[in-house]
């Protein structure tokens, strides 16, 4: 089935045209990476999905209802969710209150103001377990910025499996983390494909990474998609092979 | 017991603790403590302007807006109070009335204000407050006919809280009248309304406005629609204002534009939440008390303290009365400079803070 799909979705800004009348669909239990080189556009295609860009031209549905006009909070509650690139967490708040926030969204009590947040005790066992998910059970009490540069990027993850919305995009997940951090954010993203309700859009440079995860590639260059398929044929291809394949070798 | 009052929300400091229970005792005492007209006046302004000083605090500290319109939500409250008496005479009807009608009427000209520009840059809303908050501040004095202008209005309250009203003779030497009467309203409703902001940013819609604080971005992308939170906490606070306004005018039995519109009463409310810690709702009441005490006494002292320092060469110049406001100024810059996260931020940091 499919959940997200984007036709001819566009961006420009100014006369670069940053999105290319994108048109590409993501089926429910598919893992799709998207590669491409710096500047092509992936990061910005995300932003027009989640909504913090507004397009110039297209569409993205959801489930097959067009998002046009929602916010990014309705998205999120509609079911797209959004780890980022550059981490982008609360920064004064617990490990645990980061998580826990999102659960509190999700049980539909933000507004709650007569009951102390500490009394919703299933939101916050909700946030406890997630904290076990993403190996931060020791650091629940840490100040978000007293975090390594690592953990943050799991919370970043865990932050999206607690919302664990219907589409799930993360942007080079594992940016930045060391040889042997990586692969607890891997295992994450691999044990969420075992869930076959769910989308993944994977943003990634590492081929090897891609290979072992996707189910499918796809590729953008200057904004457009040029070609789509599995990742074998796609790794093969021409198109990667020129565009990409110096920067894979070097991390091979 | 204690812990569900304060919402968990515990001072989490020996010397904050103290410091509170002392000034809780003080103001729930204060008749028969230091009884006299100017003590129990300035016991019943601090309860009020703690009141006052937490609802902006809700606001600057909790949810990052920063709003210059707050004396401006004050003064509705006040002259809402003050203008029902006046057309429905001094019964408790018109009390609860004007109380009510000046929230509300708070509460819709911040939602009005908070549609039209939380949407945009916070320097915006700033500005937005600033100029609605000078435009009401020149209606109330060009609207003479109704406010009183420049004058301002005395107000006839229930009879109940004169001092004419009494209800048998003395309790420890103190004479129990309506004005015993209206200082308990008043420290009643502002500790009533002290808890209940406590338990509102000890609340999930607290730990909301923190997360917009902090980052809002990332709030919206995790499913907060951050406008209609931000606008919600002016509401709030714009009521809660209102509702010490009320108080305040009922206390003074008279409203004027110096008394509960001006800029200068802004600023103030600025100072007691910086200097009692931002962020913390506990900061508004060590902030307002010392303000309070500060501004009502400070003379005094100086009076004294010159006196005492005769034959010393400078120094009684120096320690004048009329240089008063000098030295709350120096004691507000030096509180800012050596405790930037505010006393009670600075007590919590302490060592000796009980652990969490
Ligand atoms: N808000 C913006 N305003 C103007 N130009 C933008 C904006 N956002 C992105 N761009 C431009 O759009 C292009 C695509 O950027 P984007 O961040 O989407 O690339 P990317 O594929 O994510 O690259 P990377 O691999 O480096 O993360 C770049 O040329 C960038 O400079
Ligand atoms: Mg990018």
């Amino acid at each position: 089935m499919t959940l997200l799909e984007t036709r001819d979705l566009t961006v420009r800004f100014g006369g670069h045209v940053a999105v290319d009348a994108v048109t590409c669909a993501f089926k429910a239990g598919e893992l799709t990476a998207i590669v491409g080189p710096n500047g092509a556009g992936k990061t910005t295609y995300f932003n027009l999905i989640s909504g913090q860009i507004p397009a110039t031209a297209g569409e993205v549905l959801l489930v097959g209802k067009s998002l046009a006009g929602l916010s990014v909070s309705a998205r999120a509650r509609a079911g797209i969710g959004r780890a980022f690139q550059l981490t982008n967490l609360f920064p004064n708040l617990s490990v645990r209150e980061n998580l826990r926030l999102v659960m509190q969204q999700k049980a539909g009590i933000g507004f709650a103001m007569f009951s102390t947040a500490s009394a919703h005790r299933a939101v916050l066992e909700r946030a406890n377990e997630v904290l076990k998910t993403v190996r931060l059970a020791q650091k629940a009490e840490f100040l978000v910025k007293e975090l390594s540069h690592g953990d943050q990027r799991k919370l970043e993850v865990g932050m999206l499996i607690a919302l664990d919305p219907k589409v799930y995009m993360f942007d080079e997940p594992t940016a930045g983390m060391s040889a042997d951090e990586a692969p607890v954010v891997l295992d994450l993203i691999r044990d969420l494909k075992a869930r076959p309700d769910r989308a993944i859009l994977l943003v990634e440079h590492k081929m090897d990474v891609i290979a072992r995860l996707a189910d499918r590639i796809i590729v953008l260059h200057n904004g457009a998609l040029v070609d789509d398929g599995p990742p074998a044929e796609v790794i093969a291809s021409d198109v990667v092979q020129e565009a990409y394949m110096g920067k894979a070798l070097d991390l091979v | 017991m204690i812990g569900t009052l304060l919402s968990g929300d515990l001072p989490r400091s020996r010397i904050l603790t103290a410091l509170l229970v002392v000034i809780f005792l003080g103001l729930a005492l204060a008749p028969f403590l230091f009884p006299g007209v100017r003590s129990v006046d300035t016991a019943a302004r601090i309860s009020i302007f703690i009141v006052l000083v937490a609802s902006y605090d809700l606001l600057l500290g909790y949810a990052g807006i920063v709003s210059f319109a707050h004396t401006m939500f004050f003064g509705i409250g006040a002259y809402g109070v003050a203008l029902t008496l006046q057309a429905m005479g001094r019964g408790w009807d018109a009390v609860l009335i004007g109380t009510l009608a000046g929230a509300g009427t708070a509460a819709a000209i911040a939602l009005v204000i908070g549609l039209f520009s939380l949407r945009v840059r916070a320097i915006f809303f700033a500005m937005i407050t600033l100029a609605v908050a000078s435009a009401v501040g020149v209606l109330v004095s060009q609207l003479s006919g109704l406010t009183g202008g420049e004058d301002g209005l005395n107000i006839q309250i229930p009879r109940e809280l004169t001092p004419a009203f009494k209800f048998g003779g003395e309790l420890w030497g103190v004479k129990l009248n309506g004005k015993l009467l209206a200082y308990y309203l008043v420290f009643g409703t502002a500790l009533v309304l002290f808890l209940l902001m406590l338990r509102i940013v000890n609340s999930p819609f607290g730990r909301t406005l923190l997360a917009v604080r902090e980052n809002d971005f990332r709030a919206e992308a995790i499913g907060y629609p951050v406008v209609r939170y931000r606008t919600a906490a002016t509401c709030l606070s714009a009521a809660i204002a209102a509702l010490a306004g009320a108080l305040y005018a009922l206390w003074l039995r008279y409203v004027g534009p110096e008394t509960v519109l001006s800029m200068e009463l802004m600023i103030d409310i600025l100072l007691m939440v910086v200097i009692g810690g931002m962020g913390t709702i506990w900061g508004a009441v060590i902030g307002a008390t010392l303000f309070v005490i500060a501004q009502n006494y400070l003379q005094e002292v100086m009076g004294w303290a010159s006196a005492a320092t005769e034959g010393v060469p400078l120094l009684p110049n120096l320690l004048d009365p009329d240089r008063w406001l000098l030295w709350l100024g120096l004691l507000f810059v030096l509180s800012v400079y050596f405790f930037p996260a505010g006393i009670v931020g600075r007590l919590r940091a302490g060592k000796w803070n009980d652990p969490k």
